[in-house]
């Protein structure tokens, strides 16, 4: 348990948390028309008669979204509710051009679920999933280009949903963060949401609400909006739960409230409380007939499922030996996962997870890189450890070679060829280089024999040097203890 | 040429295949007779041009043999559907100038067969009334009108007054509570409202989703199959579009009906019923008995809670699928300093009272609160109603009823005026039809002593159409109508 | 259920429509005739009966994931009462 207490002079309080994420589903066509799901295009390119709602239009539902949205139910863990039913939910605004969402309300798609998260103190904790439902994305309005309107935009209009609604299970910032990280992961191994929330296309709403240490009371809670990052999310929670306990202490009341967070300040900015206008009048779509799921479908997507991302790393860790933080840093970001294994194929698993996670981390950092563009390739990655292990080279000289791989993409075998870099584990050649050392340095020899014994250390850093880093360092210890 | 008028659909496609006539008479016929009998306000747009630079193509196919199964038909179409490049309004204020850049499903199916389209019918604005005096262009007068002008009924009044009027050889329609039967019985026509899902809502201007239904208002029954096999059909477009087969309805005329059962509801001639319609009821079960049916005594209890469980669950459709009127993307905009009043300002604008009046009713019951004790309830309610059709078709094959308990009433009717509910009470016998989504026809019978002619119904099982038009065939040669 | 003026004022801002002052009265009167009528309903013995949503015997068919519409911006905007660089535009919206 990550301990998270906020505490003032006047008593100790924890936070009650839950979190709503809306997730763009990953399909060719809206969730209810033929339009492109995509949005990147000129205004109103992408969009149906369907999405504009014109009179007498009619939904369609598209298999991809549901096939996706079961998938995503499988990689949460949940119950895939064979019987699901669509609903209206009524609002009128600029975004809503039916005056209606089409979305789940009684009977979702995916019932209970859960995700396990790992915190830094070590533990884990499951974070329960309430429900997973579809529904469609709405449209966008933009009001910076002119002083008195806004323009509608309907390409966004209708693109598919996953809406995943959690239990209030959430104690802490941080495990609102391990749990958005970890959903992230898991719905890219799926392939069912690209979970990028900065551009918006996994958007976190977060119910917030405070109570003493020790109560099991629910308070009224506020709901942060759209908050478009982990770490703003964290920081949204943080500080709204410090917004709230001042209220308290301070006499006050929380009323219910909508509220977003504002990036620059760092804190939740009022927008309005809970109004008569809310009340939206859930009714079943009577343009869509209940949505009948059967088994055979369910197990079929079930046998087609990736190896999520706790598999895997319960894998890597039993099977390959690394470290559980180790597998857990690499077992997050499934392209991350691919190439560790491909570059430890056949290889010292933990050698190539020290490479991966030091130096060719720190690569991609500087150079500002997504491990798909990586200039060092997984194979060649595998290979420098190989290198390494045969005492081709030494660890140092890696390094280097490293630092050209990153420069020119070459095959670091090449590398060491055309820069004469094999480490030289010709004992004759050692001993010349050793034998000049020790005929040049008089007195340190002197003192070594004298009993001075960790000048050893000294010694085998200047034969290595005269060597040009590329004599074994193993093979110059022993023969150096023999000389001396 | 105002004989050329008085043809049904298959009359004239007789005469257009032997080449007595052709299209480019038939709809010059037309033409005439709508710019003679304007004051009907049947059609709220006419494209009698389109209509005759078409008919010059049919009359081309007519001679090199491709024509199509309709081809050179003239149809009018209720402003409900969608028309691509035709003015398409629903009769409301908020629509105006709306162009459809889209074809209705429906309207594509019918012009994919070959027919023209004259023109756009009038109707109660989005189809909610039943004395088409809600349209924003006024009451269609029905054509059996003497002294008084007479409602033609609604919401159809339009479809039905044109085809009584002969103003165009048939007219598309649509049903949500009575609106294809109801104008039909006024206006002494013929209309099929099919099974729920058998015509696609693609291009139908919504008003209650799961009730709306689509249809044709022809001069006879036979009409009324030759439209219907060009109007139905499954649509990927629409969800809620049946798969099942389309039997060719043409073939079921005249074919006997001997050992039918024929059901006659107990609770459908309550104490106050009008003499005259309940003795026409007597004598339209006696031609069915004497074509060798069976009458028999059946019992829908739940009849009497049609009406309040219908004027729930369409309002409460009615005010979500009317929310996308809002004049931000097409039809009528009132300027707002704000989005909120922009859209206050247009919806109080462009609607009409009766239009509103569902709108509030609908919100109400479905907000915070009293979804249950109204929206739930009158759904629990439609099972029972659904469930009573079920046991009564366990009887009878098919079900004999009035209409309507009433006949074509003045324009302006204060009784009907003063209080909404006495214009619902006119949809008792044809609500229960679209909550349980069954199809029903409504014929003529004969005439009250006024003169006005009075409406039969027939409402079979689901996805039965064909019973309903082998009985139709037989009531009508039975009842011997003459058409005005 | 009896409504009151205030809450048809609550409605009818829901609803985005506007209620005049001077008929408020009328249009609560006839709310509550209708509620009145409805309510009818509440007579019906409806314990365990499920509710029935749509009468559509059909399960849902599914689209296949190919893009199929889209780029008709032209027909998207044709009836817009206001547009301007390819966008439809209202009057400021402040979040």
């Amino acid at each position: 348990m990550s301990e998270y207490v906020i505490e003032t002079e006047k008593g100790k309080w924890e936070i009650v948390c839950g979190l709503e994420i809306h997730c763009q589903i990953i399909s060719k066509s809206k969730i209810f028309s033929g339009a492109p799901a995509e949005f990147g295009d000129d205004a109103n390119e992408n969009v149906s008669f369907v999405d504009a709602a014109m009179p007498g239009m009619l939904p369609t539902l598209n298999e991809e979204c549901v096939h996706q949205a079961i998938k995503t139910g499988l990689g949460l863990n949940a119950v895939i509710n064979k019987y699901s039913v669509f609903s209206r939910k009524n609002y009128f605004y600029a975004d809503s051009p039916q005056g209606y969402q089409i979305t789940q309300f009684e009977h979702p798609i995916v019932g209970e679920g859960k995700i396990t998260v790992d915190l830094s103190d070590g533990s884990s904790k499951d974070i329960r999933i309430e429900r997973l439902h579809i529904e469609q994305d709405a449209a966008k309005s933009i009001h910076d280009l002119n002083p008195t309107k806004s323009y509608i935009d309907f390409n966004r209009c209708g693109v598919g949903l996953m809406e995943i609604v959690t239990k209030p299970d959430f104690r802490s910032p941080e495990e609102v963060g391990a749990f958005l990280r970890k959903l992230r992961s898991i719905l890219r191994y799926l392939g069912t949401c690209d979970g990028n929330m900065d551009e918006g296309s996994m958007r976190c709403d977060a119910s917030i609400s405070v109570r003493p240490l020790g109560s099991t009371e629910l308070r009224q809670r506020a709901e942060v909006k759209n908050v478009n990052s982990v770490k703003f999310a964290m920081q949204a929670i943080d500080s709204e739960a410090h917004r709230q306990v001042e209220i308290y202490e301070s006499g006050g009341n929380i009323l219910q409230q909508t509220c977003r967070f504002d990036p620059t300040t760092g804190g939740t900015k009022f927008l309005r409380f809970k109004e008569f206008s809310d009340d939206y009048r859930y009714f079943p779509e009577p343009d869509l007939p209940p949505l009948i799921l059967s088994d055979e479908l369910i197990n079929k997507i079930k046998d087609e499922l990736v190896e999520l991302p706790d598999a895997k790393k319960s894998r890597f860790v039993n099977q390959l030996g690394l470290t559980p933080y180790d597998a857990a840093v690499i077992c997050e970001n499934k392209e991350v996962a691919d190439f560790f294994e491909t570059a430890a194929h056949g290889r010292d698993a933990k050698k190539v997870a020290n490479w991966l996670m030091g130096d060719f981390f720190a690569m991609l950092k500087k150079k500002n890189l997504e491990i798909a563009q990586s200039p060092v390739s997984a194979e060649n990655l595998g290979k420098l450890v190989d290198l390494i292990t045969h005492d081709v080279i030494s660890g140092k000289i890696a390094k280097d070679v490293f630092e050209i791989m990153a420069e020119t993409s070459e095959n670091p075998e090449k590398i060491v060829e055309e820069k004469g870099l094999k480490q030289v584990t010709d004992t004759s050649a050692i001993e010349a280089i050793i034998d000049s050392v020790i005929a040049s340095n008089p007195d340190n020899v002197a003192s070594y024999r004298a009993g001075k014994v960790n000048l050893l250390g000294w010694f085998v850093g200047q034969v290595i040097k005269r060597s040009q880093g590329k004599a074994n360092p193993a093979l110059v210890n022993k023969l150096l203890k023999e000389k001396l | 040429m105002s004989d050329l008028t008085s043809l049904t659909v298959a009359g004239a496609l007789s005469k257009l295949k032997t080449r007595e006539i052709s299209p480019v008479d038939l709809v010059q016929a037309y033409a005439k007779k709508l710019e003679e009998n304007k004051k009907y306000n049947a059609f709220v747009t006419l494209v009698v041009d389109d209509a005759l630079a078409k008919a010059k193509d049919a009359e081309q196919k007519y001679l090199n043999n491709t024509n199509r199964r309709l081809e050179g038909i003239p149809l009018g179409v209720k402003d409900l559907f969608c028309t691509k490049g035709i003015r398409t309004t629903a009769c409301s204020h908020i629509l105006d100038n709306f162009v459809p850049p889209y074809e209705s499903t429906v309207t594509q199916n019918l012009l994919d067969d070959g027919a023209l389209f004259l023109g756009k019918l009038n109707m109660d604005e989005f189809a909610m009334g039943g004395s088409n005096e809600t349209s924003y262009f006024g009451p269609v007068v029905n054509p059996w009108s003497k002294d008084v002008p007479l409602v033609a009924g609604g919401s159809s009044g339009g479809s039905a007054a044109a085809v009584a009027a002969e103003l165009c050889a048939a007219a598309t329609a649509s049903d949500t509570g009575g609106s294809i039967r109801e104008p039909s019985a006024f206006c002494g026509v013929t209309g099929i409202k099919p099974t729920y899902g058998r015509c696609s809502r693609y291009g139908i201007i919504a008003f209650a989703s799961s009730l709306d239904q689509a249809g044709p208002i022809c001069k006879d029954v036979t009409d009324c199959a030759l439209l219907l096999n060009s109007m139905a059909g499954y649509d990927p477009k629409d969800s809620t579009s049946s798969k099942r087969d389309i039997p060719d309805f043409s073939s079921f005329i005249g074919q006997d009906i001997k050992g039918l059962k024929v059901g006659v509801p107990l609770e459908y001639r309550p104490d106050g019923l009008n003499p005259e319609i309940a003795s026409y009821w007597d004598s339209a079960a006696q031609i069915l008995k004497d074509c060798g049916a069976e009458i028999v005594n059946i019992s829908l209890p739940h009849t009497k809670y049609a009406l309040p469980a219908y004027y729930v669950i369409a309002p409460a459709e009615v005010s979500s699928n009317l929310a996308r009127y809002d004049g931000v993307r097409y039809g009528l905009r009132i300027e707002g300093n704000n989005l909120d009043n922009l859209y206050i300002s247009t919806r109080s604008e462009g609607f009409g009272t009766e239009v509103k009046r569902r709108i509030l009713i609908g919100t109400y019951v479905l907000s915070a609160g009293y979804y249950d004790a109204y929206y739930l309830k009158a759904q629990k309610v439609r099972r029972l109603i659904k469930n009573d059709f079920d046991n009564a078709f366990q009887k009878c094959d098919v079900i004999l009823t009035p209409t309507s308990p009433v006949e074509p009433f003045a324009i302006g009717d204060t009784k009907m005026l003063e209080n909404p509910i006495n214009m619902y009470l006119n949809d008792i016998f044809t609500v229960s039809v679209n909550l349980a989504g069954l199809p029903a026809m409504s014929l003529p019978i004969g005439l009250s002593h006024n003169g006005l002619p009075l409406g039969m119904q027939l409402i079979g099982r689901a996805f039965d159409e064909a019973t309903i038009f082998k009985t139709a065939y037989h009531l009508e040669r039975g009842a011997n109508f003459v058409r005005m | 259920m009896a409504v009151d003026n205030d809450t048809v004022e609550k409605i009818a801002l829901l609803a985005k429509l506007k209620v005049n002052p001077e008929k408020l009265n009328d249009t609560k009167l006839e709310f509550n005739k209708i509620l009145n009528w409805v309510e009818e309903l509440s007579e019906v013995n409806t314990d365990n009966v499920l509710p029935l949503a749509s009468v559509n015997d059909e399960t849902l068919t599914l689209r296949q994931d190919v893009v199929s519409d889209g780029h008709i911006r032209d027909n998207i905007l044709k009836n817009a009462p206001a547009q301007e660089f390819g966008y439809f535009v209202v009057p400021k919206v402040v979040e």
